[in-house]
């Protein structure tokens, strides 16, 4: 109880809190249609992406407000996904290996630039260095509140459209055939994980965003069978990781809050994938071991 | 369905489909008569997957034309009932059997509308007409393959169209299953649809068929499967390569005729 107390009395600590369990649990929520599509390294290219975003949107403005760099890095995750469902299109290269493309070419341009912004010698290069592996402790009211909206946004739309989204996921064929515009779907399907991942820089940063979006879905489908459970429960477990990150590394003065979020989300992961029933691991090798000994006798 | 003139259910003018520079379809004139139980036979790579989905707007056509009922597709979804080819989906998906026989009734409920009791009451009466109601709450994963595509089949039948397209709907069943598959397409000849399968079983072809159009890459022969389906037209479908084919579909119609009625159970 103490530490409940304690958590909505300290300023930071709430708003670290609530950041990042709302980060989680957006990013859990939409991170199971983009496992379910084969598509979980989307999140992690377009997380990359986002970084020149960031620095090209404070070459432009000079400003370090939050709401500007967050647009431009929207913008540069938005035309990285077109860019890539281009190549997939318009190429032989393969979905995997055009991630791979987008994603590094992006980082790579977004590095230079930061670089070049730290070498222009303006004072307030350190601002944007932190979108890297995020640092939420800098998170303010206002912060929380913009994340509270775009979030509240995105679920509602993945809340309006479940229906279209499940069909989508599991057989896109089969969605065009009775009229649905797949393409239309998939691309705000895609804007979405877009909002999840501009939500999360300012918390975990670029480079590990991925894990928030894949994490949660993966430790859901463990323990359930049907696609409404396992986005609730993705949500809750993205929520719960980011509110016992924050927990630990306010606690202990220095640790850094996105790793810490992303550990605590390992966590439930590696206890989903063992101990879930019928799915997990440790059931499976206790039915092999039962069925070997009935075998035997 | 319309009065008068007969519409046929499926008329496909001059359809050419290419894949970057391969023809995978040339030049097809095909009109599959209503009320048939129709197969789309020929080797692999004929083109008979991108047929059925040229028809439903699927693949970019080149060139060409498809009315279903006198109209562009876009204008008949309604009438349209479609089951792809089993292993195109990811069968660990997390749902149950009746879950997936209902998304058959969302083209009809269209944008942001939920299924409700209704549609819930008619996917499981169609779970019931391919015997599978008794695994209407299973996790798909847990079906066998068969079960797999009896689901599917319900689920074209929550379509409630008058024109089916089936994508191998044979492949890798069980006789259970094949028996079921068998029974479903002729209660639906009866209630007057018209089903259209691809099928590349050449022995179980005559049993199950009416109507056969024999495809690779351009339309070799379509018509009554009898006066069609002859050595013949499917020497012309499979060329030399397939010779083995061709000698065994000939002991095959010996064997047909040496066993006589036994052949019909």
């Amino acid at each position: 109880m103490g530490i409940l107390v304690e958590l909505f009395a300290d300023y930071t600590l709430r708003n670290v809190a609530l950041g990042s369990a709302l980060l989680g649990m957006v990013s859990g929520a939409l991170g199971c249609f983009a496992v379910l599509r084969r598509q979980g390294l989307l999140g992690d290219a377009l997380a990359h992406a986002a970084l020149p975003g960031i620095c090209i949107a404070y070459l432009l403005t000079q400003t370090k407000a939050p709401i500007v760099l967050l647009l431009g890095a929207a913008a540069a995750g938005w035309i990285a996904a077109i860019l890539l469902l281009q190549i997939v299109r318009h190429t032989r290269i393969s979905e995997d290996s055009a991630l791979g493309i987008v994603l590094s070419t992006f980082f790579a341009f977004g590095i230079v630039l930061l670089t070049f912004i730290a070498k222009r010698g303006s004072a307030n290069q350190s601002g944007l260095d932190k979108f890297l592996f995020g640092q939420a402790a800098a998170l303010v009211a206002e912060d929380v509140m913009t994340m509270a909206v775009l979030g509240g946004v995105a679920l509602a739309i993945v809340a309006l459209l479940y229906k279209e989204f499940k069909l989508l996921a599991f057989d896109a064929p089969f969605a065009a055939s009775l009229g649905f515009n797949t393409d239309w779907l998939s691309v705000l399907l895609t804007s979405l994980i877009v909002v999840a991942v501009v939500i999360g820089l300012q918390t975990v940063g670029v480079v590990l965003m991925a894990a928030l979006l894949v994490g949660p879905a993966v430790a859901a489908r463990q323990w359930t069978n049907r696609l409404g459970v396992m986005v609730i429960l993705a949500a809750l477990f993205g929520a719960l990781s980011g509110l016992v990150g924050a927990l630990m590394s306010v606690s202990d003065e220095g640790i850094p809050t996105g790793p810490m979020v992303i550990l605590s989300l390992t966590g439930i992961v590696l206890c989903s994938v063992f101990f879930a029933p019928e799915r997990g691991l440790v059931w499976d090798a206790v039915r092999r071991r039962t069925q070997r000994a009935a075998w035997v006798e | 369905m319309q009065t008068g003139i007969a519409v046929a259910p499926v008329e496909i003018n001059d359809l050419t489909v290419a894949y970057r520079d391969k023809l995978v379809l040339q030049d097809i004139d095909l009109t599959i008569p209503e009320g048939k139980l129709a197969a789309i036979i020929g080797p692999n790579g004929a083109g008979k997957s991108t047929l059925i989905k040229a028809v439903l707007g699927l693949v970019p056509t080149t060139a060409g034309s498809v009315r279903i009922y006198g109209k562009p597709y876009a204008e008949q979804r309604r009438l349209v009932g479609y089951v792809p080819q089993r292993s195109s989906v990811d069968w660990d998906f997390p749902t149950t059997a009746l879950d997936v026989v209902m998304m058959g009734t969302y083209g009809r409920l269209g944008w942001l509308r939920r299924p409700g009791a209704a549609e819930r009451d008619f996917a499981m009466h169609c779970l019931e007409q391919v015997g599978m109601a008794p695994y209407a709450d299973r996790q798909i994963s847990q079906l066998s393959g068969g079960q797999q595509q009896r689901v599917f089949l319900a689920r074209a039948l929550a379509q409630d169209a008058q024109i089916y397209f089936m994508d191998e709907p044979f492949v890798g069943v069980d006789a259970v299953t094949e028996r079921a598959i068998v029974a479903l397409l002729q209660a639906l000849q009866q209630q007057g649809k018209t089903v259209i399968c691809v099928h590349h079983d050449l022995d179980s072809a005559p049993d199950y068929f009416d109507w056969v159009a024999l495809l690779n890459v351009r339309l070799v022969a379509s018509g009554p499967f009898a006066s069609t389906f002859t050595a013949d037209n499917l020497r012309k479908t499979y060329g030399g390569a397939m010779k083995a084919a061709i000698a065994h579909f000939q002991h095959f119609e010996e064997d047909r005729r040496g066993l006589g009625i036994m052949k019909r159970e």
